[in-house]
Parts: C-alpha cells; structure tokens; sequence
C-alpha cells in the first residue's frame, strides 16, 4: 500500500504543518511516512505546496510527488487554479477543498478526470473556533475522515505534540469539526 | 531495532544525534539548508538540554576556526554548513585535518553559486574530498542520525584522529520529516564515551601546533597524514560492525543491491540511491539484472570493497551530482575510473549528470541510465562524454 497526498494553500496558511501532521499521524500508527514540504523563496500569501508519502512499506524513493492519490487545497481562493490542483490526480483520487460550494470549472475538470470531490467549509469553522482564517487542522481532519487511511485518534495525538493549551483544544475542536461536516460533492 | 521510533527531519536528526554525543563545543553559522541545525542546538543550549559552549561566529572561516582551536584543546567539537558556507571555510578545512582536529561537521549538501540556488549538488561534498576529511553520506533520516554519532566515534579513535564529515542531501532530507529510531542517552553514553584528548593545548603543558614546516619535514607529515588517513579505513569498519550490533542497524562501507548477479549497475551518492534501488527492484521484477551501488563512506574511498563488487559487472553507470568543469569526468566517476582502471575484470563505465540545484531525479529518468547500461554492455561501446539527464534541451 502506498498513498501520496499534495496539500496547496498559500504561505503563512500552515500548508506544511499540515502534511507533517499527517505524516506523525501515520507514523502513529507504525506506517512508513516521508513528508516533504515544496521550497522557493518564502513569502506569505505565495501558492505553497507540501507532500506526505505513507506506505505499509520501508519508503526508499526520494523523488517528488506529480501522481498523488490524494489533493487536499486548503485555501478556499485556489480553486480557481484547476489545472493547478487538479495536475497528475490519479483517477479514481480524491480531491478535497476547502469550499462553499465547487466552482464550474472545478467540477467539470472533476468529471473529465474520473475522479471523486469532497467539500468542507472550513473558513466558516476556521472563523467559528478560530476568529481567524486557519484551515489546515480542520482540512486535516477532512482528510482522516474522506480517507479513512488513518484514526482520528492519530491525528489529535500528532497535534498534541505539536500543540499546548488552548491552542491545541481549538485546533483539536476545529479537526474534528471538519471531519463531521466533510461531504463528497454529489456531480451534477 | 534499538530505540525510539519518532518523527524528524534531517536537520533536527542530527541536532538531536549531536545533543546526545554531549558536545563541548558547537561553533556554527547559519546557511539554508542546514539552519535548522544550529536553531535546534542553539535551542538546546539556552534551555539548558545541551551544556555546551555555543560560538556564535560572524562566518563560517571562523566557526571552522574556532571548532578547530576547542578541539584541540580536548573538547567535542560539532559545526555544520552547506555550499558557499564550506567554499568560505575551505583554507580551514586543510588546517583541521593536519592538526588532526577532530571536528564533527554536517554539511547540508547544496549547490554552489552562481546562479544563487539553495537546494542539492554535491559541489560541496566533493569540495572537501582532497582535505584530509573523513566523510560520509546519509541517505535517510536514519543514516543522518546515526551517521553523525558514529563520526564523533571514529574522528576521536586515537588511531584515525581526523575531522569527519556526515553528508546530508539539502531539503530532500535536511527538510523533510520521515520515521527514525533513537536511541536512550545512556545508550549513547555507553557507545560514544567522553573524548579523551591527545596531546591538548594546556597552559601548563605548552605544545606547538602548526608551526613552519618546510623542504626539511613537510613532506614526511603530510606522509603521515595520508597513512592516517588510509588506515582509518580499519577503525571505520570497527564503529560501523560496533554500532550494526548495538543498535541493529547494518552500516557498511558500500551499500549494494542485486550485485551479486547484476549485469550492469548504477554507483550513486546520497538520498537518490533509494529512488535507484526503487527503480531496480521494479526492473529486477521484469527479469532484468540490474544492481545499485551506493557509498556510505565517501572519503577514504572503500575501493578495495568495490574492485571486489564490481568483478561480475559488464557496465557501470557513475551518476554524480556535480559537474567537474574541464575534467574528464566527473568526481565520483573519476574515483571509480582510477579504483578500477587496473583491475583484469571490470565493467565499462559511463557517466551520467543529474539532479542539480535540486532537480528531481525521477524513476524514468534511472530507468533511461540503466537501459543505456544495458546498451553499453550489449554494444561495447561507451558514451564519449558525460551524459546529462532531466535536463531541458
């Protein structure tokens, strides 16, 4: 078994918390993790990518990600870079996004690529527990749901080392928000 | 497998391996890819994990300049750089060694400038391949990790007592965050006890180190210093079968993968030689007999190990990360050429450029070097110069 996942947001978003979260939470559960965030020069509010490679196998390989079985897009605005989330999904992959609703081009692309779309409000949760726009916990705990790859026991552990106090209560609340109101997106 | 399973990038594994060595003395100045090493001990050291002298320097002249002076004053000494960082330090990387300073250093492989690029080439790695240095790559987290406490082992063996360099690829592993094990302090206690200084500097006990040295004895020392260097190779062997028990992680010279009746293979460095065994395990499952070769120790060279590995071999394709402007090869390739150059049975070799700045190496591009292999095996006929792949035409 081997599942690769890219994560897009934007710099300052926690795109790579994220994938590295996910990548402990795996390790958690005795899988073999690689986590790779994507580098160029840093700077807040720049589309910022981040890979985890999880398999029940000794990883090896040190080569990119460019066929991921999963795409998660934690900023809600980056949907209307298609081409750009949606490049190398296998089919039969999964794409989740941090959404209202899907827009037109994102669907079609979905259809035209055989492969399944999950939607989850995040920036409401993110304003409701948060006050603030931050999606990745709570796009992480649509994750564990949507993929079911791991507990979201995992993932709350992972956060506690990662996260103290309020903070971590929030983030926890906010994952597990997410993992609730999670839904594939029935095409049209 | 002895230790902790934990999750940590590369540069964070080998804080964490140079907290547990206890160092004395960490003089070091931050540079991407390797920063992370110096925030995490700078860390350890103000939050009291870590008691050590923490060198805060202006360049990396000095930090290598100041780890040479504490360790010859009998301290533990770890400093850490990568490209540019190691091309400032360079006139003190001779000194360090003909000291015979035990310095520990990681060097977050990155390319050297210009154009500026902060990501992987082995420039710096083959940069520091004639001083005298000790010097081994890691291809994993893991390796990182263990890698570094083994080189304090072997540096300060009172029969090699010479600086070492662990080697790990820029981002590919000094950012990214994969599964290690970790050993409890008291076990790495018990397998890398204190220094013991040879011959310190002490006021009370004045030595001289480094004076002039010329037509009379110079080249005498510098005699000495390459049979130290040579017969490292034997305390080398020992740390890595000492550790391989203690904490059942097999470490070795060479690492190899379907040699033993591989018709053609790749020698690579660093974190791609997984994406080769990847690709070769695949080939190998197609009925293609394909091997990989990769080196854990880089400097001194293991060539008596490879001249042994090689003999059943029809074609051998050197990849190296770097590029040697003018030369006949590149670095490692030239290595190879000159280790197998004599031998009655050896493979024809061919050299492939890959990967720099950072540029990925993927499974179609090791698949072409080993097709080419085959080719050059079936034909006879070797490629007249290098062979550049993932590149833009």
């Amino acid at each position: 078994m081997l599942i690769e996942v890219r994560w897009h947001g934007r710099g300052g978003q926690g795109v790579v918390t994220s994938s590295e979260l996910l990548a402990r939470a795996a390790l958690l559960e005795g899988f073999h993790v690689y986590h790779a965030p994507e580098f160029g020069p840093e700077r807040r509010g720049a589309p910022v990518r981040a890979y985890t490679r999880i398999s029940d196998e000794i990883i090896e390989q040190h080569f990119g990600i460019y066929e991921p079985d999963v795409v998660v897009v934690i900023d809600p605005t980056l949907q209307s870079e298609t081409e750009m989330i949606l490049t190398g999904l296998k089919e039969g992959g999964k794409l989740i996004l941090n959404a209202v609703k899907p827009l037109e081009s994102v669907v079609e692309k979905v259809k035209e690529k055989k492969v399944k779309l999950y939607v989850v409000d995040a920036y409401k949760i993110a304003m409701d527990v948060f006050g603030r726009p931050f999606y990745n916990t709570p796009m992480l705990g649509a994750f564990t749901k949507v993929t079911g790859l791991i507990k979201l026991e995992s993932v709350l552990k992972a956060m506690e080392e990662r996260f103290s106090g309020e903070i971590l209560e929030k983030n926890k609340f906010a994952a597990k928000r997410a993992y609730d109101e999670v839904e594939e997106y029935v095409l049209p | 497998m002895r230790g902790r399973l934990i999750g940590l990038n590369g540069d964070t594994a080998v804080a964490y391996a140079v907290k547990q060595a206890d160092v004395d003395v960490i003089a070091a100045y931050p540079i991407t890819p390797q920063t992370i090493i110096v925030e995490k001990l700078s860390e350890f050291v103000n939050n009291g994990e870590l008691n050590a002298a923490f060198v805060p320097v202006e360049s990396e002249h000095s930090a290598l300049s100041a780890s040479v002076g504490a360790a010859l004053t009998g301290a533990r000494v770890f400093t850490a750089t990568a490209s540019q960082g190691l091309a400032l330090m360079y006139e003190i990387l001779w000194i360090a060694s003909s000291l015979r300073a035990t310095v520990v250093m990681a060097l977050g492989n990155r390319a050297f400038s210009a154009p500026i690029n902060i990501h992987c080439s082995h420039d710096d790695a083959y940069a520091a391949r004639d001083t005298g240095w000790i010097e081994f790559f890691a291809e994993n987290v893991q390796e990182a990790y263990d890698l570094t406490l083994q080189a304090f082992k072997v540096s300060e063996d009172k029969q090699v007592l010479l600086p070492s360099i662990v080697n790990l690829d820029g981002f590919i592993l000094t950012h990214s965050l994969e599964g290690l094990y970790v050993l409890d302090d008291k076990d790495v206690r018990e397998f890398l006890p204190p220094k013991e200084p040879v011959y310190p500097v002490d006021p009370e006990h004045p030595v001289t180190y480094g004076p002039l040295d010329l037509y009379d004895y110079y080249i005498e020392h510098k005699r000495q210093q390459a049979e130290a260097m040579r017969n490292s190779y034997s305390t080398i062997l020992k740390v890595f079968e000492e550790y391989s028990e203690f904490t059942g992680r097999k470490y070795e010279p060479i690492k190899t993968y379907g040699i033993e009746d591989a018709e053609v293979a790749i020698a690579i460095l660093g974190s791609s030689a997984g994406t080769a065994r990847y690709v070769a395990r695949k080939l190998r499952k197609e009925g293609k007999k394909v091997g990989v070769i990769s080196f854990t120790l880089y400097r001194p060279f293991p060539a008596s190990e490879l001249r042994k590995l090689t003999r059943g071999l029809k074609a051998l394709a050197v990849m190296d990360r770097s590029y040697s402007f003018g030369s006949p090869g590149a670095q490692l390739f030239m290595d190879i050429a000159a280790t197998l150059f004599n031998e009655k049975e050896r493979p024809l070799l061919f050299n492939i450029i890959y990967g720099l700045g950072g540029r990925d190496l993927k499974p179609e591009h090791v698949e072409y070097v080993f097709d080419k292999a085959f080719e050059v095996a079936e034909t006879g006929e070797t490629p007249e110069s290098e062979i550049w792949i993932g590149v833009r035409e």
